[in-house]
């Protein structure tokens, strides 16, 4: 990025109108990739100047054992239901989880899920890391997931979405594929690096279910009619257009997972699996069909 | 602003927590448990009766519900009070008619203050669970163990005056707890607590303590005040979530089954009201006519469980 300038300048301008052709597998319209983050929260964190992990001192009993639900209880609600209905998970992930609830990771790994980084822990926050620090979280990322799950992670979701003016460019450098962390479209996107490539696949905040739930105050019902209309919406655009678009669905097991609420998520899932459009994707697999296309275009 | 080197070392990362107050389990893999009558879903109603003085206290923090005016805050005063006054003995009325018994997790001074409505619950059947002092009598690690020694014994020992009873049972204002709190309750005899919200089942912490889940994402705070749904909206998240349980209680790809339970914790001055109260009306009608259905205090629930440990 381009640090202390008014425009980051992380990416060039591109109307909506218009757009290059992007076929997706099957003359399919949307790819629709679940991302369920598996977490983990530590319980008595180091303090970061610029943000406090919990509101009250610690331990903030309300505030870890409400996360904590997602690695004893809903993980496999969450992930059951998934996979009844074809969807594979791409993994926002704590790396630390596969050190701590090695478990949870297995389970993922077992399903055919994909896995990219979320930092360490959602508890340590990149803001004023220097080069060196943010390198060994990167390498740290790297190492962990590739001797928990065989897999050289492809993608990064800075944990609790903080990150360094050289995030980007240290990705790029790493031979990483997709940052989860621009939320400026509806279609994987160029992001504009020091040095190699990096695409933007859209992830999303609007349709996650932390905002659905905690910022917006959905009820589970609601969060489904959501997801709903999401999907038919983008399945007719990319139809008409003939340029796929992408859905995100971003799950915490800890919310989507209450009793309440995985019910009602279990038939918009439903309703977007029995869509002839619905393109259920992997992360990895919607970034290499665009950079196999549109991305080589633009380059 | 830089962090220091040691922001990127990590000395509790291994298997298991980043601490030893429990040990870590799935749910879905532990024994199943079975509740009474061959039910399969443990309905537990839990009600909290607070008393919040109109001179609030920040420290630890301010409590959930407290003042928010200056003072004198005549309209928040009151407005909790109500809870105490009126809605709760809609709430009581309401559980007679549907013959179901719950939790009333209690301060010491709503016992001192209201024996009317102590009396009224106990003759009843329900249960009492300790709640502190009054609202505000918070807990965080930034209380000395003196302090704290001293709020938790207070809270129990005015509690048992008033009421004539020990309550077996403990929650914390906002369910919060300091490093010491679990040792502090075991010294003072107290079988469970219902802050940790991270299970739907009890499972015991390391120091014995037995830890039965109170969900805060389907209290009627979270839903209703927090969330501003309808008691209607609410009612139809309770089914919804009863539904789930009783399904997964059955079996499902990932777990044989077994017991489930379904956490309802009202708030009189939210519920109790006149445009509510009919929402919870019905609800209690239709759980008590599904065949899974045990509606049963805290303490018996955590009995029946234990007796399968």
């Amino acid at each position: 990025m381009d640090e202390g300038a008014p425009d980051p300048g992380l990416y060039d301008y591109q109307p909506y109108r218009n757009r290059p052709k992007l076929a997706w597998p099957d003359g399919r319209s949307c790819a629709v990739w679940v991302a369920p983050n598996l977490e983990y929260y530590e319980i008595d964190p180091p303090a970061n100047p610029q943000r406090k992990p919990w509101a009250r001192a610690h331990p903030d009993v309300a505030g870890f054992s409400y996360r904590d639900h997602s690695n004893r209880v809903s993980h496999w609600r969450m992930a059951d239901v998934m996979s009844r209905h074809g969807f594979p998970g791409s993994v926002s992930l704590s790396v630390a989880l596969c050190d701590h609830h090695p478990q949870v990771v297995a389970d993922g790994v077992a399903r055919g899920w994909e896995f990219f980084s979320h930092g360490i822990y959602n508890t340590r926050y990149s803001y004023g890391m220097t080069e060196e620090q943010e390198r060994a979280i990167i390498e740290d990322s790297i190492a962990t997931v590739q001797r928990a799950t065989g897999q050289r992670i492809r993608g990064w979701l800075a944990p609790a979405l903080t990150h360094t003016p050289r995030t980007l460019d240290l990705l790029a450098e790493y031979d990483f594929d997709y940052t989860c962390d621009l939320y400026h479209d509806d279609q994987v996107q160029e992001v504009k690096v020091a040095s190699g490539q990096l695409a933007s696949i859209p992830y999303s905040l609007e349709v996650n279910d932390h905002y659905g739930f905690n910022v917006y105050g959905m009820s589970g019902r609601e969060y489904a009619d959501c997801l709903i209309r999401q999907f038919d919406r983008l399945a007719d655009e990319g139809e008409r257009t003939g340029s796929g678009t992408v859905m995100c669905i971003p799950l915490h097991a800890y919310l989507i997972g209450q009793p309440h609420r995985i019910g009602p998520f279990e038939e918009a899932l439903a309703h977007i699996a029995a869509d002839p459009r619905c393109w259920k994707a992997r992360a990895g697999e919607v970034v290499d069909a665009w950079r196999g296309q549109v991305g080589r275009a633009q380059q | 602003m830089t962090l220091p080197a040691d922001y990127i070392t990590y000395p509790r990362r291994r298997e298991g927590y980043d601490h030893d107050l429990y040990a870590w389990s799935n749910m879905h893999d532990r024994a199943p448990v079975s509740w009474p009558d061959g039910k399969s879903v443990a309905v537990w109603l839990c009600v909290s009766l607070e008393w919040f003085p109109i001179t609030p206290e920040d420290k630890p923090f301010r409590a959930p519900g407290h003042m928010v005016t200056p003072y004198p805050d005549y309209r928040h005063y009151t407005v909790r009070d109500y809870g105490n006054r009126v809605g709760v003995w809609r709430m009581l009325d309401a559980f007679k008619a549907a013959g179901v018994r719950a939790s009333f997790a209690t301060n010491a001074a709503i016992a001192e203050r209201y024996p009317q409505l102590i009396e009224a619950v106990l003759a009843d059947g329900h249960e009492i669970i300790a709640h502190s002092t009054d609202m505000n009598g918070t807990i965080t690690s930034d209380l000395t163990e003196t302090q704290e020694r001293a709020l938790i014994a207070d809270s129990l020992s005015r509690l048992e005056a008033a009421s004539g009873v020990r309550p077996k049972g403990w929650l914390s204002i906002a369910r919060s707890q300091s490093w010491r709190t679990l040792n502090l309750l075991a010294e003072h005899g107290i079988a469970y607590t219902c802050d940790w919200v991270n299970d739907e089942l009890p499972y015991r912490m390391a120091n014995g303590v037995v830890n039965l889940p109170l969900n805060t994402e389907l209290s009627d705070r979270a839903i209703i005040a927090a969330q501003q749904h309808s008691a209607q909206g609410w009612a139809q998240m309770m089914r919804d979530a009863f539904d789930w349980l009783a399904l997964e209680a059955s079996g499902t790809a990932y777990t044989q089954g077994g017991g489930r339970m379904l956490p309802i914790h009202l708030t009189p001055y939210i519920m109790g009201l006149p445009y509510r109260i009919g929402a919870l009306e019905e609800l209690l009608a239709d759980l008590c006519a599904r065949k899974e259905a045990w509606f049963a205090p805290g303490a018996e629930i955590v009995e029946q469980w234990e007796r399968q440990q």
